[in-house]
């Protein structure tokens, strides 16, 4: 069979039995039905936002909410609302981009690390637990800084701050399942390590990695917003939720909404990504096999 | 037996203190940008510029120059401030005291009051009470800290006229600052633990105590809590590099001096020695914190001992 559709299989199993378990729960169902709807409002933005996200009017500039504009307007008449809706197009993808490519490299490294072991398990896990002491921010600030600003360097920074993460959790998995008998049996049939890692280690291996990079979308999305609010995320006039508030910053006095809503719209849309990853977590069973790593 | 263990984890140190040292060292020369271009006066040749790099020692081979650099950190030489035109020890003495009492006062708020709510509510498990610690915990891990700083401001500064806005004048300047580090913090070590308690609950010996005719109280005190500290003092010595990480963003909302400040004025100055001696400081907290972890929970811990030593 090939991989890619035994993968396919494994995560149709995966999603048909927990997703809904997850939706069963009243907190799961507020939680994701944001989120899915988030991710609508994300994809639907031009034809939902009321205006466009860049069209200034300094007639209007710094307009408390009210109508029509009823998130209000900033320092250049543009607003809010239209963009908060479109920040969220960029907070979503860079956010999703990011812990994909971390997770994918981190699976690989993990997986490899703790089936192979020896000199390369100890080389990796030197260097993830290097990483692992520091702060999210500190490493995504120094990356962006080699890079440049930007919202490419934002999602290599936030895929690299996450990397140990990933890589700590798979490896742990693996460790764990290697002594297990059937995977014992497996090696004893004289199966290939590729034939063992990937049908019988990954399938086991993979449903703590969703679950902690399903969460961790949350995490990219707060570090997301904090780079852009030191200027090194979204260059204007892409609105993204945290360059509003840096540019909103100078404004505080005077318009407060600016900074407001977009932060509105970060702590929301995190506190559901965590609320529904508690749910899946509960639903899978899990929580054990999240703290050996 | 805890001092063995204490010098074979300081031994531990070394090999990781080097590859950091190396990262640290290397990372300043992928960085793009030439802090000598900034230097150079409009009109001037490329001598002038070849002496400005020889006066850095930049034209050296670069194992000469990481073993002169790792040198000179040694003797608590940190070089010259390229932009700033300053002695980096000075700039660093300068501003690391403003950390220190931020880093400080955050972790003393973090670790009393979120202990003080764990344990009542592991004790009180009221549905109500039980509702709102997981709100506040959610709450405190989900939201951004910049923007919790902002609207301190904007309530406590602006609305109230409480504190300053803005500086480091007094101690009313460091309260929103604290608050804000401190909050992710509380709901952290509130929810370690609030776990610890209730998992310590369940032990057989709890039962026994009980059993015995010991009061509530002792059992909690005497028994409970020795017992459910371990955990908390590990999330608290590795908190501390969060907590490092989150005075980077305060200290920039609130205009405060500190290394968090001075490290990301240099990361946009290209100042390589200073952002090398900022980073150095917090990795060097960083490795402190998870040493005083280790040995705190080795000590408590005799199983931990054995088993690494």
């Amino acid at each position: 069979m090939k991989v890619s559709s035994m993968t396919a299989r494994t995560l149709d199993t995966f999603a048909r039995m927990s997703i809904g378990r997850a939706f069963a729960s009243g907190i799961g169902m507020v939680a994701g039905g944001f989120l899915i709807l988030l991710v609508l409002v994300a994809i639907f933005a031009p034809w939902i936002a009321p205006f466009d996200y860049a069209a200034q009017n300094l007639m209007n500039a710094n307009a408390p909410p009210g109508w029509p504009h009823l998130l209000g307007t900033d320092e250049f008449g543009r607003d809010v609302l239209s963009r908060v809706i479109f920040g969220a197009r960029t907070s979503l993808s860079v956010s999703a981009t990011a812990i994909a490519i971390s997770m994918a490299a981190g699976m690989t490294l993990g997986a490899a690390a703790g089936y192979f072991g020896g000199v390369f398990e100890r080389a990796v896990m030197t260097v993830v637990d290097l990483t692992w002491s520091f702060p999210d921010i500190l490493i995504a600030l120094i990356f962006v800084a080699i890079i440049g600003p930007g919202l490419t360097s934002t999602t290599f920074a936030i895929a690299i701050a996450y990397l140990a993460q990933f890589t700590r959790l798979t490896r742990a998995q693996i460790v764990r399942l290697k002594r297990e008998t059937f995977i014992e049996a497996t090696i004893n049939l004289g199966a290939k390590p590729s034939h063992i890692l990937l049908r019988h280690l990954m399938p086991n291996a993979i449903a703590p990695v969703i679950v902690v990079g399903m969460l961790a979308i949350g995490d990219g999305i707060v570090l997301e917003a904090t780079l852009g609010f030191f200027g090194l995320g979204a260059q204007p006039p892409t609105p993204s939720w945290g360059a509003m508030m840096s540019s909103g910053t100078a404004q505080l006095f005077l318009s407060p909404w600016v900074i407001i809503f977009p932060g509105v719209a970060v702590a929301v849309t995190v506190i559901a990504v965590n609320l529904f990853g508690d749910e899946l977590i509960r639903a899978l069973d899990i929580r054990d096999r999240l703290r050996g790593a | 037996m805890i001092l063995r263990y204490t010098f074979l984890r300081l031994l531990m140190l070394i090999p990781v203190s080097f590859s950091i040292s190396v990262v640290i060292f290397m990372i300043v020369y992928l960085l793009p940008g030439d802090p000598i271009d900034n230097l150079l006066r409009v009109g001037s040749s490329p001598e002038d510029r070849a002496e400005l790099v020889a006066q850095y020692g930049l034209d050296r081979n670069l194992v000469v120059q990481y073993f002169v650099w790792i040198g000179n950190m040694f003797q608590g030489e940190f070089g010259q401030a390229i932009v700033l035109r300053r002695p980096v020890a000075d700039l660093v003495a300068q501003n690391l005291p403003y950390s220190l009492t931020l880093g400080g006062l955050a972790f003393l708020f973090s670790s009393t009051v979120g202990m003080t709510l764990g344990t009542i509510s592991a004790v009180v498990r009221h549905p109500v009470l039980d509702r709102f610690m997981r709100g506040f915990i959610l709450l405190g891990s989900t939201v951004p800290g910049f923007w919790l700083a902002l609207l301190l401001i904007l309530f406590f500064s602006v609305n109230l006229g409480w504190f300053p806005v803005s500086g480091a004048g007094g101690w009313t300047s460091l309260v929103l600052p604290v608050l804000t580090i401190g909050f992710g913090g509380v709901a952290l070590v509130a929810r370690v633990t609030r776990v610890a308690l209730l998992d310590a609950q369940r032990e057989d010996f709890v039962t026994l105590l009980h059993a015995k005719g010991l009061s509530s109280g002792t059992i909690l005190f005497r028994h409970l809590m020795p017992h459910a500290l371990l955990p908390v003092v590990t999330i608290l010595a590795l908190r501390i590099g969060w907590i490092l990480g989150g005075a980077v963003t305060v200290e920039f909302v609130f205009g405060r001096p500190g290394l968090g400040s001075l490290l990301i004025r240099a990361l946009g100055q290209r100042d390589y020695p200073v952002v090398q001696a900022c980073l150095l400081m917090l990795a060097l907290a960083v490795m402190l914190g998870t040493l005083i972890g280790d040995v705190a929970q080795a000590s408590m811990d005799p199983r931990i001992r054995e088993k690494k030593s």
